[in-house]
Order: structure tokens, then sequence, then C-alpha cells
């Protein structure tokens, strides 16, 4: 008997987008499908868990020693209520690519990252290589844990269904993991991975302060920031911006990419977003080749022309 | 205390790759291979950790075939004491390893050298996996540390910032325990001239999944690869007018 376990991406306590997204890729397997929710503080996310149509069974762990998302001891909690799913799917974020491979070494299984497509119960399709190939893969192993791209399904509908709510009494510690603390960036704004629009920036924008047209032209697109490592790197924004294969992945209705060259890197994290626009002052960088509408020109005089033209 | 850093031997990443025209593999004929780069930041985070005192010494390993002791002489030459080599038939590829098989090798090597810290990549560039580390950590029941850009080590734990969705956590992992790194951990140094003559005399240890007890899990079966669906991109505008024009046509603002 197919049964699917997903385990729920949480976002300060709220369901993530991502988590509808994998729930599609779970519905596409054609069996039956769980919820866990686990964390700390997740009352809302549980009623909004129950409220997805499609899903049987939300289980829940709601402990504050959930809280940081350790890996130490969601992986023991998933694998304890393991039994009778043949897939344990998550978002390919932070948490599930932490998560995931643990669970299924502790399972002896094999496990599958970032698949972006469903083929059959065994058979999927992930890219490797920054995107550049796209590999076919099936597993023969009983039970197949997979990481999924958000962005490659589309999200199941948020209400009509009434699933059953199972608390789970097993509380796991992590007795050699400390939380030392976190530094959220905090942001009015969309969400990178999800946002319907992007506005990247990369060395380009020459500085911190040079940055900030970028934000500027994302207030007025109501538009998430994204950034080049080497805009990162170079400390004009925080980590989590990062776009590319080593970042996070993005396909939103429209891209904007101001002063990013388009190394294969960044392009992996980009390619499948539907309209893509780039500034270079550059006529030969690479970004042109996948950008639909390319200006040539200095971003620093075409940018602020944008904001006033939209 | 002994640190043991795993290398892998890929593709160098400034090669753009091509699936090969039977779809059955990418084309890896004749390209420049080198060590990956988070496992070359790996490499330069243990080795500056033996310099600062924190470590006594950096052994590197690597899974593949006779060739990855090319990237086994490259950690040399960065400053790593010792090396093994797990030898595998051909790549791990074509051996059918995945990377559960890996960790399962690392694992038992684990347990005969006894390091006190792991330092992985957080993913290599060809597979894109993302798992040898925390599979390998979930096999011993270490602590884990992911996508780190921040390591301190003390004597009874190690202190790891992590880099997450949100932005930043910092840990504290009770040591003997595993930790990838992330691509802002360090610049790795660059390699001169003395530095390879004096790898050469370094000793490449040789072992083999039978001389480990270890017989790994088959990865999974990879049946095609296909290159990634064409953007059809190219196309140029004169000024930001024309520009607003299409987006606006293409309903997109
Ligand atoms: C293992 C590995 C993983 C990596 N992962 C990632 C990743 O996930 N994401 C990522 O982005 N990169 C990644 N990289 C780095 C990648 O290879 C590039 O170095 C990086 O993307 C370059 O960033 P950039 O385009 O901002 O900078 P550059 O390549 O320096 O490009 C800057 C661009 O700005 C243009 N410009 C400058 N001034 C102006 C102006 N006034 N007006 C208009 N245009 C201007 C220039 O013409 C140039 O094209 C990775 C690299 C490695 C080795
Ligand atoms: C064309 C192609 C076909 C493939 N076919 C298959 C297949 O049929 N079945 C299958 O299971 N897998 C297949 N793979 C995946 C391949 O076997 C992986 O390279 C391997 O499983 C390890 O995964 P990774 O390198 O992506 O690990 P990651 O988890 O991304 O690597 C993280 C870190 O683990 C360490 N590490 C990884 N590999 C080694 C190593 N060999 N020696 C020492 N340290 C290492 C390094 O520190 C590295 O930075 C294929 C890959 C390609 C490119």
């Amino acid at each position: 008997m197919m049964r699917s376990l997903v385990i729920a991406d949480l976002d300060k306590g709220q369901l993530a987008a991502a988590t509808y997204h994998v729930i599609e890729a779970a519905r596409q397997l054609g069996a039956p499908c769980d919820l866990l929710v686990v964390g700390e503080g997740c009352a809302d996310a549980v009623t909004r868990a129950c409220a997805i149509a499609g899903i049987e069974r939300v289980l829940v762990a709601d402990d504050p020693v959930y809280a940081a998302s350790l890996a130490e001891n969601l992986a023991p909690l998933v694998v304890a209520v393991s039994a009778g799913y043949s897939h344990l799917l998550a978002a390919a974020g932070s948490v599930g690519k932490d998560l995931m491979p643990r669970v299924a070494a502790r399972l002896g299984v094999n496990q599958l990252s970032e698949v972006i497509g469903v083929e059959s119960s065994s058979r999927f399709r992930r890219p490797i290589y920054a995107g550049n190939a796209i590999a076919t893969v099936e597993s023969d192993d009983p039970v197949k844990v997979l990481t999924v791209r958000q962005t490659a399904f589309a999200a199941v509908e948020p209400r009509g269904g009434d699933a059953e709510r199972v608390e789970l009494e097993q509380v796991i510690e992590a007795p050699s993991t400390r939380l030392l603390g976190e530094q959220r960036a905090e942001s009015e704004r969309p969400e990178l991975t999800s946002a319907r629009v992007v506005v990247s920036g990369g060395r380009g924008l020459g500085s911190r302060e040079g940055f900030e047209l970028v934000y500027q032209l994302a207030d007025r697109l109501e538009a998430a920031v994204g950034a080049s490592r080497a805009a990162v790197d170079a400390g004009f924004v925080a980590n989590d911006l990062q776009v590319g294969q080593t970042g996070k992945v993005v396909a939103p209705e429209l891209y904007i990419a101001l002063g990013v060259s388009g190394a294969i890197q960044h392009l992996a994290g980009m390619k499948d977003s539907k309209v893509v626009v780039a500034i270079n002052k550059d006529p030969d960088a690479p970004i042109f080749q996948v950008a639909d509408y390319g200006l040539v020109a200095d971003l620093f005089e075409a940018v602020p022309e944008l904001i006033e033209q939209i | 205390m002994k640190v043991l850093v795993p290398v892998k031997r890929v593709i160098d990443y400034n090669v753009r790759v091509r699936v090969k025209s039977d779809h059955s593999d990418v084309d890896l004929a004749n390209v420049k291979m080198a060590i990956n780069p988070f496992c070359e930041i790996a490499v330069e985070a243990a080795v500056r950790l033996r310099e600062d005192g924190k470590a006594s010494e950096v052994v590197a390993v690597s899974v593949g075939p006779k060739v990855v002791q090319e990237q086994l002489r490259t950690a040399l030459a960065m400053g790593a004491d010792r090396a093994i080599w797990i030898e595998t038939p051909e790549t791990p590829e074509t051996a059918g390893l995945g990377p559960l098989g890996i960790a399962q090798l690392l694992a038992a090597l684990v347990r005969e050298e006894q390091p006190g810290l792991v330092l992985l990549g957080k993913q290599s560039i060809d597979g894109d996996n993302n798992q040898t580390g925390q599979m390998l950590a979930g096999l011993l029941d270490y602590p884990q540390g992911t996508f780190v850009s921040g390591l301190e080590l003390g004597d009874e734990e190690v202190e790891v910032v992590r880099e997450i969705d949100g932005g930043l956590q910092t840990l504290a992992l009770r040591l003997p325990a595993v930790v990838t790194t992330d691509l802002r951990l360090n610049t790795p140094r660059f390699i001169r001239a003395p530095d390879i003559m004096k790898a050469r005399r370094k000793p490449i240890a040789h072992t083999a999944p039978e001389q480990l007890g270890v017989n790994p899990a088959p990865g999974p079966r990879t049946l095609a690869v296909h290159p990634p669906e064409p953007r059809a991109g190219g196309r140029r505008v004169e000024s930001v007018g024309e520009l607003v024009e299409h987006l606006r046509q293409a309903q997109v603002i």
C-alpha cells in the first residue's frame, strides 16, 4: 500500500508556501497523503494544515525542543512515524536538505534531492550539474525519501479539506546540539522563493548603498529581492538572498537581473523564471542569452528611469 | 584532535557540461577535473585549524578510482598531513554508488580513524546531492552542522554558524561531529610550486570497501540524462521605454 508523508515547512511557526507545492508532488504519486507539522507554537499552522484539500491526517509534534528545526531530533521523530509510509517528502529548503539525508541514512535507504518531476511512484527527474542536465532516476528502495523543488510544482488548494489531527506523544531531545542564537532577516517584502516578481542585484551595484536601487525597484513592483553570490560575498546583502546553484532557486513570473553577469551557477537558480529582464552595461554578458528582454545600459541611469515609468 | 576531510573529484566548475547524444550521461571525456570547490573550502578550514593549534592532524580521504589521487595530492599541497584513498572500480557514478554508499564507506573509516571532527563540502557541483555529510552524521549518530560559514573549534564542542533560509543559525555541537561547508566559510589558499613538491612526499594510504568491511548500498539508478529545456532568450531592447512597453504587453507589470 502506498501512502505519503509530507514534512511541513514552517516559517516563524506558520505554514510556509513551499508546503503546498510539496503536497502537489505527493498528490502526483497518486497515494493518500498525510502531513507532519513539527515545531514550537505551531497551532495556527496545524489549523491550516487540516484545511488543505486532500490531506487525510495531520501529525502534530509541538514542543520547544523542536524550535530550532534540528535534524538531530527531527530525524528520529520522522523515522519513528515512518512505518506504513512508502514516500517521505520535504521541501528542498535548508530544513529539508539538512533533515532528509539523515532520515534516509537512518532508514538505510537512498535519498533523492531537488526532485522536479514525478514520473511514477519510483521514477523521478532531478537536475544535476547546476541544472545543465536533468537526470531521470529510479529507486528500488522500500521507502522513497525525497526533497522537492517547490518551483517545479503548482500549489494545492489551501481549503476544502478536513484532516484528522493526531498528536504525537513522543518528545525527542537533541542533547548533543545546543542552539546559541539565530539571526533572522526581518522583511516586509514577499518571500524570495514564492514571489511573483524578483529583482536581483549583482556586483554591478557596486556597494551596499548602490544596492538601495534594487530595493527601490522591488518596492515599486512589490517584488522580492535576490542577489548574486558576488553581491553577498561583498556584503551588499545577507546570505539568504543568494540565488543560484548553491543558494535559492526561484521561478517567478518576472525576474529582473541588475548588474549580474549570468554565471552558470547563478543561472541555475533563475532560468526557469517566466520572463527574464537583464540590465547590464556589458553587451557580451552571458545573462543576455537567457533574457527575454535585455537592455545594454548603465543601471544607475536605467533603473531610476524604469522606476519612474512604471 | 584529528580532522578528517572527505574530498571529491568533479568536473571543473568553469566547464560547461554537455549531455551525450544517447542521453546515457553527460560527456566527461577530456574535460578538466578538479577538487570540488566545497571540499577545497573544507580542506582550507581544516588546515587553518591545525595552523591555529586547534587540530593536530588533517587527513584527506577520497572514494573513487586511481585518478582521485590527483585531488588527494591537491589536499596535501594545501596542507593536509596525509591522505587515504578508498579504491572503488571506476567513478562512484559507474560503480553505482550514491551518497549513501559513500557515507557508509566514510563511516567505517571514521570508526577506524576516530577523528574529532569530519569536515565535508555541503554539496558536490556534479551530483548536486547535498547529502553525504548528513548521511554520515546519521549513520554515526553524531551531531551535524550543515552549510556553515563560521567555525570555532573547542576541546569538547564545535561552534558553527549555519546559512539557513531565513538568515543565520549558530549551534554548539558536542564532539565528535560532522560539519559541511558553505561558500563563505573561507577563501582557499593559492597552491605554490614548493607546496606541490612537499605534497609528493606525503603518504597516501590505500584501502578498499572489502578491507573496511563494507558492502556499500547501490545508489538509485540513472535511467537517462537530458539537456534542460532551452530558453528562447537573447532579444534586445533599445530603451527603458521599450522595455516597459514589452513588460506591459506580457502582463507581468
Ligand atoms: C561552487 C560555486 C558555487 C557558486 N554558487 C553561486 C550561486 O549560487 N549564485 C551565484 O550568483 N553565484 C554563484 N557562484 C559564483 C558565480 O560563479 C559568479 O562568480 C557570480 O554569480 C558573479 O556574480 P555577479 O554576476 O554579481 O558578478 P560579476 O560576474 O562580476 O558581474 C557583474 C556584472 O555587472 C555589470 N555591471 C557593472 N557595473 C554596471 C553598471 N553600472 N551598470 C550595468 N551593469 C554593470 C558587469 O558588466 C558584469 O556583467 C558560485 C561559484 C562557485 C565556484
Ligand atoms: C552523470 C551522473 C550519473 C550518476 N549516476 C548515479 C547513479 O546511477 N546512482 C547514484 O546513486 N548516483 C549517481 N550519481 C551520483 C554520484 O554517484 C554522486 O556523485 C555520489 O553519489 C555522491 O554524491 P554527491 O557527490 O552529489 O554528494 P554530495 O552529498 O553533494 O557531496 C557532499 C560532500 O560529500 C563528500 N563526498 C562526496 N563524494 C565523495 C567521494 N567520492 N569521496 C570523498 N568524499 C566525497 C565531499 O566532501 C562532498 O563535498 C550520478 C552522478 C552523475 C553526475
